[in-house]
């Protein structure tokens, strides 16, 4: 079982999570993206094999989503916070 | 050494102790023709199929553990053929045909048997489904039999088919010639046919990086040094992204990880595959006598080979609501295995931007049914540089040209597939 400390309402049970993938890709901006960008954001990711920024939402909670950094190799939960916080960068 | 009646006579003469090794354990060369990375079933298909099919044996595979130990032998070996899109109807029945043929071609018992695979239907709408993909199916050329409660319930006995509750079964779409196979004889016996056409293979040779001049690929490093050559094949499964990352490529795939369970041994009780994608679960009883099963993704991305309780609590869950009298069975293990979750559901088989450099991947829950086509396919993409009419609409830029292959419908969310 995943605790994820979500910022509002404290450490809870993956069950009370939906979870919303990867967070560090952004929509582009629709009036200058290219189709090509566009289509890299639909489409393609960089699935990294340790930590990974991700979205959960709180929906059985508060239903805010929660940014998350986890080891997607072992599980462990690095870090968590607002969508919009941003965590330090990961070292290679 | 053929394998025979004759042989399994002479080896029981002397105690079963003169066998030989099924597969030599050789050094590698510093170039191929050809290069396989992963050691699976779909590598040691594809392999065995460029020597069989194309004549090229001068090629390696390059496995960074043992034969068949990640995917390979982790599924939960059903074999079906029940594809309705075009691109996926024809691919996947010419891999039943070849499943059909698979243990006399490799000489080498795959324990295939076709016991049927019964998927479930709970809802008037997913009857309606069932029995218009059932006739889709059939104008392709592929068996499919609607099941009324009836014929359900003097089949599979064990099943509970009452209509009240939430999700009765109301009737099932099945396809006879599906079942389950033997999911490392899959590995070993085309690792046998290979090696005995001249293919090396190599384990414990992980790939740490792909040459690429001028956009083409000149060659592969690896943990046991440079080897040459100009055409490379990834057939690497959950690890994918990293592999294609090493010849600067990002994949349109997510790493999920799916668990799979069994539960202590029976005597025989289910002769066949049980499926319901309403209560997210699939069912079989292994030749040992355990009951196989599995459901959904644990929906988070993954590279751990082992999941969480909540899944297995759900997937149990589904399992009791099918079979009621299976509540008193002890769970004897459970794993995962690493999923390359494609954008539309559907395999990628076939040329990359990189010259010389083939990708076989986002294979999502469905590789190992696909393993002999997979295999047969990407031997031909990979000899002829072009792919088979069997896999053309595979391509890796099909995203980016609007052809997504999404059999369920579910859009780019690679954990809903």
């Amino acid at each position: 079982m995943l605790l994820i400390k979500c910022p509002w309402c404290g450490e809870r049970a993956e069950t009370e999570f939906t979870y919303g993938g990867d967070a560090t890709i952004s929509r582009p901006d629709p009036e200058t993206a290219t189709d090509t960008e566009w289509l890299d954001h639909i489409y393609l990711r960089d699935n990294p094999m340790g930590p990974h920024d991700e979205l959960w939402q709180h929906t059985s909670g508060c239903r805010q989503f929660v940014k998350v950094r986890r080891n997607v190799r072992t599980h462990e939960i690095l870090e968590t916070g607002a969508p919009g916080d941003t965590f330090a960068e990961i070292k290679e | 050494m053929r394998y025979s009646i004759f042989s399994l006579a002479r080896n029981a003469l002397s105690y079963h102790r003169k066998w030989p090794q099924a597969w030599r354990s050789p050094d590698p060369k510093p170039e191929y023709d050809a290069i396989i990375i992963g050691g699976g079933g779909h590598g040691l298909g594809t392999a065995y199929y460029l020597a069989k099919e194309h004549g090229m044996t001068n090629i390696a595979v390059l496995e960074k553990s043992w034969l068949g130990g990640g995917n390979t032998g982790r599924n939960t070996t059903i074999v079906r053929s029940n594809y309705e899109l075009d691109g996926n109807a024809l691919f996947y029945e010419k891999s039943m045909q070849l499943w059909e043929g698979l243990s006399q071609d490799l000489n080498y018992n795959v324990m295939f048997s076709q016991r049927g695979v019964l998927n479930l239907m709970h809802t008037d709408g997913a009857v309606d489904a069932a029995q218009r993909r059932g006739n889709a199916l059939r104008l392709n050329g592929i068996d499919s039999e609607w099941w009324d409660q009836d014929k359900i319930r003097s089949r599979v006995p064990l099943l509970s088919v009452k209509n009240d509750g939430h999700f009765p079964v109301l009737g099932g779409l099945m396809q006879p010639r599906g079942g389950t196979a033997r999911h490392d004889a899959v590995a070993w016996g085309f690792a046998r046919g290979a090696d005995m056409r001249g293919v090396d293979i190599i384990q414990n040779c992980e790939v740490t990086g792909i040459d690429v001049e001028n956009g083409r690929v000149t060659g592969v490093q690896t943990s046991r040094g440079a080897i040459k050559t100009r055409k490379v094949g990834i057939a690497v499964a959950g690890h994918s992204s990293q592999v294609a990352a090493m010849a600067g490529l990002r994949l349109p795939i997510e790493s999920h990880v799916l668990q799979a369970m069994v539960s202590e041994p029976l005597k025989p009780c289910l002769d066949t595959v049980i499926t319901s994608g309403v209560a997210h679960m699939y069912i079989s009883q292994s030749d040992k006598g355990e009951l196989v099963f599995g459901g959904d993704l644990d929906f988070y991305n993954s590279y751990a080979q082992r999941g969480n309780f909540p899944r297995i609590e759900h997937v149990v869950a589904s399992i009791l609501f099918l079979f009621p009298t299976f509540s008193r069975l002890r769970l004897m293990r459970s794993w995962g295995g690493i999923m390359d979750m494609s954008m539309d559901g559907s395999p990628i088989i076939g040329k990359t931007p990189v010259e010389g450099l083939y990708l076989n991947g986002g294979w999502c829950y469905g590789g190992f049914k696909a393993t002999p086509g997979s295999g047969w396919v990407f031997a031909h993409t990979m000899a002829e540089d072009r792919p088979h009419k069997l896999n053309e609409l595979f391509t890796l830029d099909r995203f980016h040209k609007g052809y997504a292959i999404d059999e369920r419908g579910g859009g780019p969310t690679p954990n809903a597939h």
